[in-house]
């Protein structure tokens, strides 16, 4: 591989590298639409990454730090990828271009009670809880569909 | 305001970590506990409810175990605290000794656990010690979710009359005695309220849980005899259903000891 000149790497590189990372739960919006990416800094040795966990618990965190360390590879530096609470996430930090993504892919965005498929107002919540932490199980009764909703936090 | 654990006096420290401690084995046990409820809740969404409340409970137990290991600096990491001790080691709440029971008993469990765990997460929301208060706050926006979903459900069995009231009522029964063990005093607690790193002493946590649940029971016509815990008792002597469970969320771990899995 072609090792990119070190002194091209800046923050904005890094951050649209970064915003290729798909989340690992749903593929279909990036770490950085998700809100995850907090600081990011350039070192002539290493990168250092703060990502923010959606959940505490969060099972997909190690999934998303090696996702991170193979796609920051390429600019030939530590990659040191750290989560923590310093900022809590919130679903406010998921971008505009987030929620249109996660409403394309049949997830309602926080806090938005229509229906991703129909966009009607007449929906049902089914459970709180869904089949990750993030999510909430609704279901539209114009359509008839069952949808996923992420949990307004 | 503290960053770091090494900047606290001993005694200080001492008492801090009893608190983590204290903290992360309720999360751990009442989530391990409560995980038992996965395939077989009596409905299919509160089997999905169940397991990811329990699944929340075990990573807020994970985060509060590293911060404790940070604490106490010992060399243990998480898992080796939350998996390498005897039962006579772990510090949870007599509360939670209890078996998982009936559905009925594990709403009123959880109930009565996730009101007074809510009530000592708001009292650590200004804690100076950074690690825990940006912790805590995270921690926070989740709980919300179990509090209220464990409200609905004690409206719904309370209000049902009939045989759901008549078990919910026997657990309460049942319950009762150790309901009020998960805010009891711990050992130098004073010194954390000095530090401001929690905003008060167990009497007046327990107070305040009292005034909050207390609106609840009255509109539901429960009982509100839960006597006051005996700090020396609140988190020691557990249960053989403690026992057992141990056994079980410690069996992969100690079958091959040191492996990674």
């Amino acid at each position: 591989m072609v090792s990119v000149p070190t002194v091209l790497v800046d923050e904005a590189t890094v951050r649209s590298a970064l915003a290729e990372v798909a989340d690992p739960e749903i593929p279909a919006i990036s770490i950085v639409d998700l809100g995850v990416v907090e600081r990011v800094q350039v070192g002539d040795d290493a990168i250092h990454v703060e990502l923010l966990p959606t959940f505490v618990g969060c099972p997909a965190l190690d999934a998303i730090r090696q996702a991170v360390e193979a796609r920051l590879a390429e600019f030939g530096r530590v990659v040191k990828v750290e989560f923590g609470y310093r900022v809590p996430w919130t679903t406010d930090r998921i971008t505009e271009r987030g929620r249109r993504s996660l409403t394309a892919s049949g997830f309602a965005p926080p806090g938005d009670d229509t229906c991703p498929f129909c966009g009607s107002g007449n929906v049902a919540t089914d459970n709180l809880f869904g089949p990750t932490q993030c999510r909430s199980v609704r279901y539209c009764r114009s359509c008839r569909q069952p949808f996923e909703a992420i949990k307004l936090l | 305001m503290t960053n770091a654990a090494a900047e606290l006096v001993p005694a200080t420290r001492n008492a801090l970590s009893l608190l983590l401690l204290a903290m992360a084995d309720d999360e751990f046990v009442i989530g391990f506990s409560d995980s038992e409820w996965t395939g077989i809740a009596p409905m299919l969404e509160e089997d999905v409810a169940m397991s990811s409340l329990a699944q929340d409970e075990l990573g807020h137990a994970q985060a509060l175990y590293r911060l404790l290991a940070e604490v106490v600096d010992d060399g243990r990491d998480a898992d080796a605290i939350a998996y390498d001790r005897p039962v006579e080691g772990y510090y949870h709440a007599r509360l939670l000794d209890h078996p998982r029971g009936d559905w009925a008993a594990s709403i009123c469990r959880r109930y009565l656990y996730d009101t007074a765990d809510a009530v000592r997460l708001e009292a650590l929301a200004d804690s100076s010690f950074a690690p825990l208060r940006e912790l805590v706050a995270k921690i926070r926006r989740e709980e919300r979710y179990h509090e209220m979903h464990m409200t609905a459900w004690l409206d719904r069995l309370a209000s049902a009359g009939g045989e759901p009231r008549e078990r919910l009522l026997a657990a309460l029964d049942r319950l009762a005695p150790d309901a009020a063990t998960v805010l009891a005093p711990l050992p130098n607690e004073l010194s954390l309220v000095m530090a401001g790193i929690i905003d008060a002493t167990g009497d007046e946590l327990d107070a305040r849980w009292r005034a909050k649940i207390g609106r609840v029971f009255e509109r539901l016509n429960l009982s509100m005899v839960l006597p006051v815990a005996d700090p020396l008792t609140a988190r020691t002597n557990h249960s053989d259903a403690f026992r057992w469970l141990h056994g079980e969320f410690t069996a992969v771990r100690s079958a091959q000891p040191g492996a990674t899995w």
